[in-house]
């Protein structure tokens, strides 16, 4: 990973191409994290690919993350691996809810989904990856090729990765919780 | 050990007389009652059917790996007649749920045991496929037996290939009693059978209203 005063070097490397990309940049527990502009995403991506002497061609994981008593809510973070220098850099797209406050939780018809800049024209491994990100936390990626369901049944409602999601299962009745059902065997 | 010998001689005696048409009268009547055994023709079949039965090559998860080692020699499933794994659902007659069901695969289970020939039995392995297990959550269904008839649960995490022997030998018991377990009663059933005519491939008349009386008994009930 680059050191924090290289993470500066290449913050300001991406501030160049496009002024306010990169928002604050972290350097805890061994990562190296570019907390980036969600709207600049793919101006980062393509700037730490394509540069002289970066050489971060290989996106190694995308994946989504909810926060949730904190704003913004969401993050999408971009894991990138140098593989000349094995280095790994990490990138990370905050993302607000468009539907807090209006109490929708993710189920309804209508309902507003954050969305970000899809990188599959970048990385084309980002497309299964972005469609396991939609369908756990339904976070839309634009320009994204065939949008749907990865893993979960396609006619799924709800957002289950998300941390307000019901974890779902049943109660089962164990003897230290017979207690609360009373006369269950009835 | 010399008895028995001394026996065993006995009969091979006997055997090779009867063989050369020697034995007569009351000889050959005893010989014929020691070796013969009457029942009937219902049971003789269900004593068949028991001790052949053809599981489906089905694994689900980690009790699979238990389910495999089951047919290896070490506990060797060909013991009670039933090593012999289908590919397809249409040649077996046993479904061994070996392991969590999720959302998405249930359909595909459902399928698969909708295809299956009757009669048809279904062993629900490990505590993932009967009650979700510790898979308490929005992925997995909780227990096999909320979409599919199950006749055997069998406990553990995963069952050791001896647990899972076991609850083979007790659903073989109840093959041997009775091959339909009355599975149709118990998830309210009755009148689901498919029976095709052989021209035709449509049910029979005579299968429609006994479906048509099946379902007027159920709702009246």
């Amino acid at each position: 990973m680059p050191d924090a005063p290289g993470l500066e070097l290449i913050a300001q490397g991406i501030e160049k191409g496009r002024k306010g990309t990169v928002v604050e940049t972290s350097v805890e527990h061994d990562v190296a994290t570019l907390i980036v502009n969600p709207e600049g995403v793919l101006h980062a991506l393509g700037w730490l690919r394509d540069t002289e002497g970066q050489g971060y061609r290989f996106l190694s994981s995308l994946h989504a993350a909810d926060y949730l008593p904190a704003t913004p809510r969401f993050a999408v973070h971009y894991e990138l691996l140098c593989r000349e220098r094995m280095e790994r850099i990490h990138l990370k797209a905050l993302l607000a809810d468009p539907a807090a406050g209006d109490g929708s939780n993710g189920a309804s018809a209508g309902e507003k989904l954050p969305e970000l800049d899809s990188c599959v024209e970048l990385f084309p491994t980002a497309d299964f990856q972005e469609r396991e990100a939609y369908d756990f936390f339904g976070i839309l990626f634009r320009g994204h090729p065939d949008l749907r369901r990865i893993l979960m049944p396609e006619d799924y409602v709800g957002w289950p990765q998300r941390r307000d999601f019901p974890i779902g299962g049943e109660p089962v009745l164990f003897t230290h919780n017979e207690i609360e059902t009373p006369r269950w065997f009835e | 050990m010399e008895v028995e010998r001394e026996s065993l001689r006995a009969r091979q005696l006997r055997a090779r007389d009867l063989l050369r048409g020697d034995l007569e009268g009351r000889d050959l009547e005893e010989y014929v009652e020691e070796r013969l055994l009457t029942t009937t023709l219902e049971n003789a079949l269900n004593w068949g059917r028991a001790n052949a039965l053809f599981p489906m090559t089905f694994g689900l998860a980690c009790c699979a790996i238990e389910m495999m080692s089951m047919v290896t020699s070490r506990y060797d499933i060909a013991r009670f007649g039933a090593e012999a794994f289908r590919a397809s659902p249409r040649q077996a007659d046993m479904l061994i749920l070996s392991g969590r069901v999720s959302v998405k695969m249930a359909p595909v289970v459902r399928r698969v045991y909708d295809q299956m020939l009757e009669p048809k039995w279904v062993i629900a392995m490990g505590a993932c496929s009967s009650s979700g297990g510790m898979f308490a959550n929005y992925a997995v269904v909780q227990g096999a037996d909320k979409f599919m008839p199950v006749d055997i649960h069998v406990p553990g995490c995963p069952p050791r290939p001896e647990a899972l022997l076991h609850g083979f030998n007790k659903l073989q018991q109840l093959v041997r009693g009775d091959p339909d377990l009355g599975w149709r009663e118990r998830y309210n059933a009755v009148g689901t059978e498919e029976w095709a005519r052989f021209e035709s491939g449509q049910p029979t008349t005579e299968a429609l209203e006994r479906a048509a009386q099946a379902v007027k008994e159920h709702t009246d009930a």
